[in-house]
């Protein structure tokens, strides 16, 4: 490694909460050299994101409070400079993007004035800004750049609004650029062309890049070095090919085992009794064709993934399914009974053994309602269990089969992790005794680790409850080790079908291999071999 | 934008149309005007002959026909009292609410965000809590009471401005002052409360990762946000301003509407309390839409 740019020495931070002192990070070190590219690895809580936070003054102090330590970039301890000359190092020297470039533009403000100001505001003239603006806009791959300068954040795709960050970015040819989980919220393919232009960047302006993560396969895509982070310390740091391959500490090692898309792909079993079959479901919102002539067949205890990136119609195809949204057109079978032309009262019924598990248990579970509260109330709905007596041990009995304890019961879900809060959110979904659970994306908000014990529920009930699946999700890893047979999806139609060994062994048509080419892997010499054979193509 | 203004259109003259029928009918259920404006040992045949002069006699239904009638050509009759064009006397009226509100609203609005926004950028600082315990004292502190004691120590005590009345423009600064405190208060803390929550978004986090300067930060980036929720409490306390300030007017003897309503309504005077009314609808509706538009123009995810 060069000399190192920026050095972080021994940062320790606290947050002050009502709670009580969390050490958020504990003595963490690293440092980061022109041209080099630093990951740092972490899961929810694990810190990864504070020492980046103290690097750029971005810390609210309080609640947080520098303990010790210091940040050397040019000679200078950033902790001990100025206020004003931090900012003017901000953006100027160092620069940031983060993970939900809709929340993180400006609503209100042109993206054209969002991304001269980064200029403006350390005193250069505007036209001077507007030149650069324009010059960047094309370079990260805007079409039509001199409209794209009028429009708002909202009218731009996600991964144009990452581009167009990186832009604003990139204005004063910063030495460092600090990427905090830049592709989290990005299909995968969007993923993959982000963390390509990033990648390209670097090398034209020689920069150093740090990226904040917690998914291996983008360490692997593009990293040089990493610094693996859990409870606030630094557990474990090297390049990325030794740490994935010879990693010493327990918690690494038990990171690279839990990513998804390793395991044996299960055999289908062609004898289950069918439960569920659409036949050419249409669905169109004014002049978008949410779905188009949809049709599939789920059979008892077997798991169906629905495949494909946003916008695709995944969502929607659920919703119609569960009648939520009313088809254009087509059938929906539920044991050969048509769930769209049913009336009122059967379709109660047949809603009570079809439940549903969203994407993120924080908002999809009342947080004014103990645990209790959300897993009896659909009893009260479907007037099932009226011995009400009996309700307080079945609703500990479905805790304890999802992994939670009796003693849970009572509290709200504010109170519980990510993941737990996902495990009542099954468990709400169970008490009703479904023959059939739609996971909308149900485990994409969690860490991986967790998103692996969550599948193995998942599973488990699959297998003992003979409940059968349609799995909605975007990562094709957890689809791989879960599904039976897979859908992809495309503008609202099925592009391709089949079982999933099929699918990812042998795709045949070009968007899902180009979305398994997308998919990373986080064995960094099989991204190695993709990019080369990428190149060679 | 202009659809929705168009809807918004439609659906208020409809409730302006459900206020005129109230309005009337309820106005006549508070008794005789007849009694009220003829000398109490006026005779019954007097009574009768004032009643038929101003249509007073007819069927309920039929005077509210004539009423709707004359309306539709814009008349809204005769003030009793006045011997002049209902209308005439409450537009009158307005051209003394109208500036006092204006100006009033106008302070309020400008103090009120900067030092909402101030004080939310530091919260639980010293300057925080000096606006937060005015401002609380403001929103709470009842304007009759404040009103009477301004009078006491600004004009009776020290003399500095007239007791009441209009004329001169130290005549305004106490009525402005009175009716600034309350609104004052209460949007201070909206502001505080907006741009606190505007200020924790991530847009701001942006910001300062490019070295914006804090006050672009607080008046550029953020208060823009921050103002959409505020947009509606100050649109709400103008249209109480709108309304006329009755208990503050009544006080310093100002000319306004306010007083012209109340003064209409212990008189009987109904074609004025009529017109009064709905000359004040029409102003609120107006207002209603001025916030449509300011929402459409602070927020383009409203404009398409």
């Amino acid at each position: 490694m060069s000399e190192p740019l920026l050095t972080v020495r021994n940062l320790s931070v606290d947050f002050h909460t009502a709670r009580g002192t969390v050490n958020a990070v504990k003595n963490v070190s690293w440092s980061v050299g022109r041209g080099e590219t630093l990951a740092i690895l972490g899961e929810s809580g694990s810190g990864k994101s504070v020492s980046a936070n103290a690097v750029m003054n971005l810390l609210d102090i309080p609640p947080a409070e520098i303990v010790s330590g210091e940040i050397f970039y040019e000679g200078e301890d950033l902790l001990k400079v100025s206020y004003e000359k931090h900012r003017a190092l901000n953006g100027k020297k160092i620069a940031m993007i983060f993970q939900d470039p809709l929340g993180h533009l400006n609503p209100v403000y042109t993206v054209g004035w969002q991304i001269i100001e980064m200029m403006t505001a350390h005193g250069r003239p505007a036209d001077m800004a507007r030149a650069r603006a324009m010059e960047l806009i094309i370079r990260v791959g805007i079409p039509e750049p001199e409209q794209a300068m009028h429009k708002y954040p909202h009218q731009f795709s996600g991964g144009q609004r990452q581009r167009l960050m990186i832009a604003m970015a990139l204005m004063l040819k910063p030495d460092i650029l600090i990427a905090d989980e830049p592709t989290t919220a990005l299909d995968v393919t969007i993923q993959a062309e982000v963390l390509a232009l990033l990648k390209e960047l670097q090398a034209e302006t020689g920069m150093a890049l740090v990226l904040i993560t917690h998914d291996l396969g983008v360490v692997a895509e593009i990293a040089d070095r990493v610094v693996v982070m859990n409870k606030g310390e630094i557990v474990e740091e090297g390049s990325v090919r030794d740490v994935y391959h010879n990693a010493k500490h327990p918690y690494t090692r038990k990171l690279i085992d839990a990513a998804p898309g390793k395991g044996e792909i299960r055999l289908l079993d062609q004898a289950a009794p069918l439960l569920l079959e659409a036949k050419k479901l249409c669905k169109t919102y004014g002049n978008f064709a949410a779905l188009q002539d949809v049709s599939l067949t789920l059979a008892r205890g077997q798991s169906l993934a629905v495949v494909g990136e946003s916008g695709s119609g995944k969502s929607t195809l659920a919703r119609t399914l569960l009648c939520l949204e009313e088809a254009d057109s087509g059938e929906a079978l539920w044991k050969g009974r048509d769930l769209i032309s049913m009336g009122r009262s059967e379709l109660l019924g047949v809603r009570r053994q079809i439940q549903m598990v969203f994407q993120d248990p924080t908002q999809s579970l009342n947080p004014r309602m103990s645990v209790y509260q959300l897993i009896a109330e659909g009893w009260d709905i479907h007037k099932l269990m009226p011995d009400r007596s009996k309700r307080r041990a079945r609703v500990i009995e479905l805790l304890e089969q999802v992994g939670l304890d009796a003693e849970h019961v009572d509290r709200y879900p504010h109170q519980f992790s990510g993941g737990q809060r996902q495990r009542i959110a099954i468990a709400r979904a169970l008490a009703l005794e479904p023959e059939l659970i739609i996971c909308d994306e149900a485990v994409s908000a969690l860490d991986v680790s967790i998103q692996a014990q969550v599948i193995a529920l998942l599973d488990d009930l699959r297998q003992r409850l003979g409940i059968s699946f349609l799995f909605i999700a975007h990562d094709l890893g957890v689809v791989r080790d879960f599904a039976d047979t897979v859908i992809v999806m495309k503008s609202g139609e099925i592009v391709e079908r089949g079982p999933t060994a099929q699918i990812f062994d042998a795709p045949q048509h070009p968007y899902t291999q180009r979305l398994l080419a997308a998919n990373l892997d986080p064995d960094p010499d099989v991204q190695a071999q993709r990019r080369a054979a990428l190149i060679h193509a | 934008m202009t659809k929705m203004i168009g809807q918004r259109a439609i659906a208020s003259l409809l409730s302006l149309l459900g206020l005129m029928i109230l309005v009337f009918f309820l106005s006549r259920l508070t008794g005789d005007p007849a009694v009220l404006f003829l000398p109490i040992d006026a005779t019954e045949a007097m009574k009768q002959q004032f009643r038929t002069l101003h249509g007073l006699d007819l069927p309920l239904i039929e005077q509210f026909a004539r009423y709707v009638w004359d309306l539709l050509h814009l008349d809204f009759g005769e003030s009793l009292r006045k011997a002049r064009p209902a209308i005439d006397v409450v537009l009158e009226a307005y051209a003394w609410t109208l500036p006092l509100a204006l100006i009033t609203m106008g302070l309020v609005v400008t103090s009120a965000i900067i030092l909402g926004s101030l004080a939310a950028f530091k919260v639980g600082g010293f300057f925080d809590r000096l606006v937060s315990i005015i401002s609380l004292i403001g929103a709470s502190a009842p304007d009759f009471w404040i009103a009477i004691v301004a009078i006491v120590v600004f004009s009776i005590g020290l003399g500095w401005v007239p007791t009441s009345g209009v004329g001169t423009p130290l005549h305004w600064v106490l009525p402005i002052a009175v009716l600034f405190i309350r609104p004052f208060g209460l949007v201070v803390q909206v502001v505080r409360g907006s741009m606190i929550s505007a200020l924790g978004a991530p847009y701001v986090k942006t910001a300062r990762a490019k070295g914006v300067k804090n006050l672009p930060l607080i008046f550029v980036h953020t208060l823009r946000n921050g103002m959409l929720p505020v947009i509606t409490v100050i649109g709400d306390q103008a249209a109480a301003l709108l309304n006329g300030a009755v208990i503050v007017e009544t006080i310093f003897g100002f000319p306004g509407v306010g007083k012209l309503m109340i003064d209409s309504i212990l008189q009987r005077d109904f074609n004025v309390v009529l017109a009064a009314i709905m000359v004040t609808a029409v102003a609120i509706f107006i207002m209603n839409i001025l916030i449509d538009v300011a929402y459409g123009l602070l927020d383009p995810r409203i404009r398409n």
